[in-house]
């Protein structure tokens, strides 16, 4: 979950980080006060959940506040990457003398939380890794053992940087490290870290992600910074049919039937688990199909949630039939996801037997569920038709009932 | 002979009187598993399908000497503190059920591991079965679904995904090609054992004759596989299965797994796939072509 650069700074601030002045303006007005408060010369940065500000004209300077009044107005309805700005961070323009670039992360095949330091800030990591690798050092260091500044000061020094500018950058990068670690980020990043002219050391940008996972763990913190439990803060906004699968979702604790994305093609998808509903999507699009919607169901869902997902998505706009498809299930009962996506059907006023173009869920309770299938005359099948081959059918029974 | 257990692996539930710990005991003992305790604090006394249930791992070890395993299936909350009991009690391998635990944690279990000497599963993952033998955790569900997916035989499985573990399973047994050992490795980000960790393992298993393994977007774990296979020159020829194709398309939306997520190049299914196929690993574009590749393999391999 990604924090906006204003909201990582907050994080920073609470720990003690230096940092230039800055408030957050929401309107020209506020930009013209800001500026004025702060002093100018002034930065306008635009505050979207995406890099390339700079380059998308996201980020401008102001010497007088009627200047940064009319940036305000220019740099808000830009959006970076599809995304929108939220604010404009009013910010005191330094003057740098060096940049700096450090960030902690998690290396998945070691398993340990990695520093990355350079004394090459301000571009891109990637090329200074690639073109001056005794620029960047990286430290993987414990979880369990007591974290102790001189991981940070190894870290550093090892590129090259000694005397002052050693003793007052490590305890900067030491409180990155412990914040990574006490907030359960899996990003915290400053880039670049500056010496200014007058030999002050500041953060000048920041990004920070938190795990959507320990959300729960942080909730006095992310109340302070103003982050709201319905946030996603994914690559883009959700949308009210996501928004709607999620209360489908949450409305009833028995099983998933969740991570709803919604797609604008004409099948609709009740499919699971995990890495079966990637491999379903897959195989739909590759028999040219249109899928309408990404869900998982799994862990068992009861009748209602099976019956109330069908029914969000034969609602959907565009969708004429839907497809029931899971790998072999073990947890999963075949003969209550029969009932519920039947029932469903029902109630959204449509045949089952027309609205479901295939149900393929081989597995635990298969018999009943098959049972309950043919009743209301649906076409299944079992493990002996591929995922493949069941997505295919689906696909072609769309494409024979015409446009 | 398979991997990691067998017909006499003795293992503990930790967190078995709840629902979902519950079933997988009454599954796992059907299956002829050697559940020797549960754990549940406060609840020392009770028992499940004849399990006793203890308080604490020491005494399980008290009375029974060495335990070979525990399969871990407590809150997010509490499931840190759980693995850290039993790797204090000398169980060495370890497979965590429950998902949802913040990456910071799930590093810290893995680290006490490797000091211990340790293997962790997981997490959110469905455990692992050698079929015929033994089976630890939810994978394949009630003991005659288990039967009716998985047979024994000399292809082992590794996959982060706990149903599609089950699907290839049955797709090879439907090919009339059993299954040495199976295991559903788990979803997050990281995870105890990765693919090129258990690697060798199989290796040393006279009785896995071929590998076939289910992979997503995210992670290097691929990458780490490819590397080993380069390096060690491994006899078994490994046949893997990607998903997830479209979200190569879908920069920074997660799907599926916690740890499915496509931010970098390195994540996308496209570079896997060409980074593995360079590895000499197959890649099969359907589950139901992962038979024919591997007979096709083995062949080419005695020829």
């Amino acid at each position: 979950m990604r924090f906006y650069e204003y909201e990582s700074k907050a994080l920073f601030a609470k720990h003690r980080m230096p940092l230039p002045k800055s408030r957050l303006a929401h309107s020209a007005a506020e930009a013209r006060a800001a500026a004025e408060m702060i002093g100018l010369p002034v930065v306008l940065k635009s505050q979207v959940l995406s890099g390339g500000r700079m380059k998308a004209g996201a980020v401008k300077f102001a010497d007088t506040a009627a200047e940064a009044a009319k940036h305000f107005d220019t740099i808000l309805p830009i959006r970076v990457n599809g995304q929108e700005a939220r604010a404009i961070l009013v910010e005191e323009k330094s003057a740098v003398a060096q940049e700096y670039f450090a960030s902690v992360t998690w290396d998945g095949r070691r398993k340990l939380p990695v520093l990355l330091f350079s004394d090459m800030g301000g571009i891109d990591i990637e090329e200074v890794a690639h073109r001056h690798p005794d620029h960047l050092s990286k430290t993987h260091f414990s979880t369990l053992l007591p974290l102790t500044p001189r991981i940070a000061k190894e870290a550093i020094a090892a590129t090259g940087v000694g005397g002052s500018a050693l003793t007052r950058l490590t305890p900067i990068v030491f409180e990155l490290m412990q914040l990574f670690l006490d907030f359960d980020l899996t990003l915290a990043e400053i880039n670049p870290l500056a010496r200014l002219e007058d030999g002050r050391f500041v953060v000048l940008d920041g990004h920070v992600d938190m795990e959507a996972e320990a959300r729960g763990r942080h909730a006095a913190l992310l109340a302070e910074l103003g982050i709201g439990e319905d946030e996603t803060r994914q690559a883009r906004p959700p949308t009210a049919f996501e928004i709607a699968g999620r209360k489908v979702n949450e409305a009833d604790h028995r099983g998933v039937a969740g991570n709803v994305v919604e797609f604008d093609g004409d099948l609709g998808l009740v499919i699971g688990a995990g890495g079966g509903s990637l491999t379903l999507f897959d195989a739909v699009r590759k028999h040219g199909g249109r899928p309408a919607n990404y869900c998982e169901i799994g862990g068992n869902p009861s009748v209602s949630k099976a019956c109330e997902l069908t029914k969000l998505i034969l609602a959907k706009p565009g969708v004429r039939k839907i497809a029931v498809m899971m790998n072999v299930v073990s947890n999963t009962r075949v003969d209550i996801v029969a009932r519920g996506v039947v029932k469903g059907c029902i109630e959204a006023g449509r045949k089952p037997s027309e609205a479901i173009a295939i149900f393929r869920i081989p597995g635990a309770w298969e018999g009943e569920g098959f049972k309950i299938l043919t009743k209301y005359g649906v076409e299944y099948c079992d493990r002996t038709v591929s995922m493949y081959e069941a997505a295919g059918r689906a696909v072609a029974k769309l494409a024979k009932a015409g446009a | 002979m398979s991997i990691l257990i067998r017909r006499d692996t003795t293992f503990i539930v930790q967190g078995i009187t709840g629902r979902e710990a519950v079933n997988l005991t009454r599954e796992n003992l059907d299956y002829g598993a050697k559940i020797v305790g549960g754990v549940t604090p406060g609840r020392a006394g009770r028992d499940v399908y004849g399990v006793p249930v203890y308080d604490c791992v020491r005494d399980i070890v008290a009375k029974h000497g060495k335990v070979d395993g525990s399969v871990v299936c407590v809150p997010p909350a509490f499931t840190r503190d759980a693995v850290f009991e039993a790797l204090e009690h000398g169980i060495e391998l370890i497979v965590v059920v429950t998902e949802n635990i913040p990456r910071r944690e799930v590093a810290q279990m893995v680290e006490l591991a490797g000091m211990r000497g340790a293997r962790i599963i997981g997490p959110n993952c469905l455990g692992l079965i050698s079929p015929g033998e033994a089976k630890m955790g939810g994978i394949g569900g009630p003991a005659a679904n288990t039967r009716q997916a998985y047979t024994k035989g000399n292809v082992g499985i590794m996959s982060r995904s706990g149903g599609m573990t089950t699907e290839i399973a049955s797709t090879l047994t439907g090919a009339g090609l059993g299954q040495s050992t199976a295991v559903s490795i788990g979803g997050d980000a990281i995870i105890g054992s990765s693919y090129a960790e258990l690697m060798p393992l199989f290796e040393a298993d006279p009785e896995t004759h071929a590998i076939a393994i289910y992979s997503e977007p995210g992670g290097r774990m691929e990458a780490e596989l490819a590397d080993w296979m380069e390096k060690n020159r491994s006899r078994l020829p490994v046949v893997a299965f990607m998903a997830g194709r479209f979200m190569d398309e879908m920069k920074g939306m997660r799907f599926g797994h916690a740890g499915t997520i496509v931010e970098g190049k390195e994540d996308t299914t496209a570079e896997k796939i060409a980074r593995m196929r360079a590895a000499g690993i197959s890649v099969a574009e359907r589950i139901e072509e992962i038979p024919g590749l591997i007979r096709q393999r083995l062949a080419e391999r005695r020829s």
